[in-house]
């Protein structure tokens, strides 16, 4: 079985919002419609997102440190959003594990929102539908694009490549293998919801050195030994004594 | 949570019909054992029944303000497998059609005996009908509250005591109504209700009580260090990725002061138990139409107050990524 996710590096996110403006771009203009964009350049501009770079400060001065966090459905093994929807619009595709709205079955009742506890899914108030990331489904599959663009656009536009995409299933793919080695882990894991999407967490380089690796303790090609001794002037033992 | 006041007035109004549709059926049964005297047909059990009807009729309505598309609102029958919403969607109009029955049975004159036992008391096919309707009564209150109480996210609803709840405060509304009502329709009965009417707001305190006193108590289980998977004990958002806020705060925020949740708890417990209770009372006493009538009015605006503070109450734990704009 396949399910697609997305995983995200929170030591390389530098919280640019590429992905979120691309994400707008691709699926605003996409078959399902436009997505509510209200006051963009007025005092209170509000719309519907799929993602969203959040920022966090962690620590107290002078040990502080920023932590931009893009946030966008993480596509749930268990999805508890989907089992409470009313009409079926909200549902998790067998094939490929991408969660998804019909907006045609959609009655916006909201019941769906409430039942994610990741605030993943937003409302929009002039379709009236519920809305949520769609792993861009309408890209991800399209034979008419070159293969290597057949990518969330988010995961195109990341220009620090935070944004990794692939099978969580499959061991070998890249999205698992960077799971498994960088310590990836999933949001509120306390709900049981298992989700797909994962975060790589901030990993510090730091490099230790001891006291012994600056003062060469074992000294194997004797680099530092006593320079030998000045040439003798006086008689040796060799000189008076014949063999 | 932000409360939506379609969903405020589904809840109660559904309620009221609910509770006043058990009130007449109970008040048929004790008539049938012979414990209350019988009464006109057409004149109590049908008016009743219309009442109760028209309080569903108006839930319905104000329910249809919740949805985005309300058109669609029949494909919301769909899912009854896994959804408790789509569950009362399908038995809200089973109850009002058993309502409508039992009225039209009894404005009619359907009421064929179907069976008589040894000692004489016999059993109309009214009372089937009002049984039947009933346990639709019942099954409607499970699935309205367990559509919240399902919710295990939102730890203030996820509770048993969320189904007692609403169960009991419909049920005493509509007693409550049902005391006013008879006292019109069927004299005779209004102590009957009244009592019944007390009893169950009591009950009703008790375990709106309970569910507030686990609600004081509540510990969260997510917390920002699980919400974002940074271990540490200081963490301060800074920004939530956008500025004029989206449907994330304006859907599970209600804006207001713990104050004013504080004194809507306490207005809506003096208007849903203790005024009701003294007013019916009173009512009884004197055997006055306009304090048993004021004693619904007062308790129904409580019921609004406290169903508004059942949904500002519960956090949703989507609200620990909206902490600052």
């Amino acid at each position: 079985m396949t399910q697609l996710a997305l995983v995200i590096d929170l030591n390389v996110c530098v919280g640019c919002h590429a992905c979120v403006t691309s994400c707008k771009e691709w699926n605003t203009s996409g078959p399902a419609g436009f997505m509510s964009d209200d006051n963009p350049y007025g005092k209170n501009p509000t719309g519907t997102f799929f993602n969203r770079v959040q920022t966090y400060e962690v620590g107290c001065f002078p040990n502080t440190e920023t932590i931009h966090f893009p946030k966008s459905c993480l596509h749930c093994e268990d999805a508890p959003c989907v089992p409470v929807c009313p009409t079926g619009a909200s549902y998790k595709r067998e094939s490929d594990g991408i969660v998804l709205v019909d907006y045609d079955k959609c009655i916006g009742c909201k019941y769906c929102s409430w039942a994610c506890p990741f605030g993943a899914r937003e409302f929009d108030e002039h379709q009236k539908v519920m809305k949520k990331c769609t792993l861009c489904v309408d890209r991800i599959y399209d034979t008419s694009l070159p293969e290597s663009e057949r990518k969330p656009a988010c995961v195109l536009a990341c220009p620090t490549s935070a944004r990794l995409f692939g099978d969580v299933h499959d061991p070998q793919s890249q999205v698992s293998v960077a799971i498994r080695e960088q310590g990836g882990y999933a949001l509120m894991p306390e709900w049981g919801t298992n989700p797909s999407n994962h975060y790589l967490p901030r990993r510090k380089t730091r490099l230790h050195i001891h006291e012994d690796e600056l003062v060469r303790a074992d000294n194997p090609l004797k680099k530092e030994q006593r320079k030998p001794s000045a040439p003798v002037t006086e008689p040796t033992l060799d000189d008076s004594t014949s063999w | 949570m932000h409360p939506a006041f379609s969903v405020i007035f589904l809840t109660t109004l559904i309620g009221v019909g609910q509770g006043m549709f058990l009130a007449l059926f109970t008040g048929q049964s004790y008539a049938a054992a012979q414990f209350l005297p019988a009464q006109d047909s057409s004149g109590f059990y049908a008016a009743g029944s219309l009442i109760a009807l028209s309080f569903l009729v108006s839930g319905l309505l104000a329910s249809f303000f919740h949805l985005g598309h309300p058109e669609r609102a029949w494909r919301a029958a769909a899912m009854w497998r896994t959804s408790w919403l789509s569950r009362e969607v399908i038995v809200l109009p089973i109850v009002m059609l058993f309502v409508f029955v039992y009225g039209a049975m009894h404005f009619m004159g359907w009421d064929a005996v179907i069976a008589t036992t040894g000692t004489g008391v016999t059993f109309h096919a009214s009372l089937l009908a009002g049984a039947l309707g009933s346990l639709a009564v019942f099954l409607l209150f499970l699935c309205t509250a367990m559509i919240y109480a399902s919710i295990r996210f939102l730890q203030e609803w996820s509770s048993p005591l969320t189904v007692i709840n609403y169960l009991l405060l419909g049920t005493a509304s509509g007693f409550t109504l049902a005391t006013a009502f008879s006292h019109e329709a069927a004299p005779d009965l209004t102590p009957f209700y009244g009592t019944w009417a007390i009893i169950i707001t009591v009950a009703a305190f008790i375990s709106r009580s309970a569910s507030l006193i686990r609600n004081s108590q509540l510990k969260y289980k997510s917390t920002l260090r699980s919400a974002i998977g940074v271990r540490h004990s200081q963490i301060v958002q800074m920004a939530q990725g956008a500025m004029g806020g989206s449907y994330n705060t304006r859907e599970y925020f209600h804006g207001k002061k713990a104050m004013f949740l504080q004194s809507v708890k306490w207005i809506f417990m003096a208007l849903v138990f203790v005024a009701p209770v003294l007013l019916l009372m009173a009512g009884m006493q004197n055997n006055n139409i306009i304090v048993l009538t004021g004693a619904f009015v007062v308790q129904y605006t409580g019921l609004l107050l406290e169903r508004w503070l059942f949904f500002a109450q519960a956090r949703h734990p989507q609200n620990i990524y909206y902490q600052t704009v």
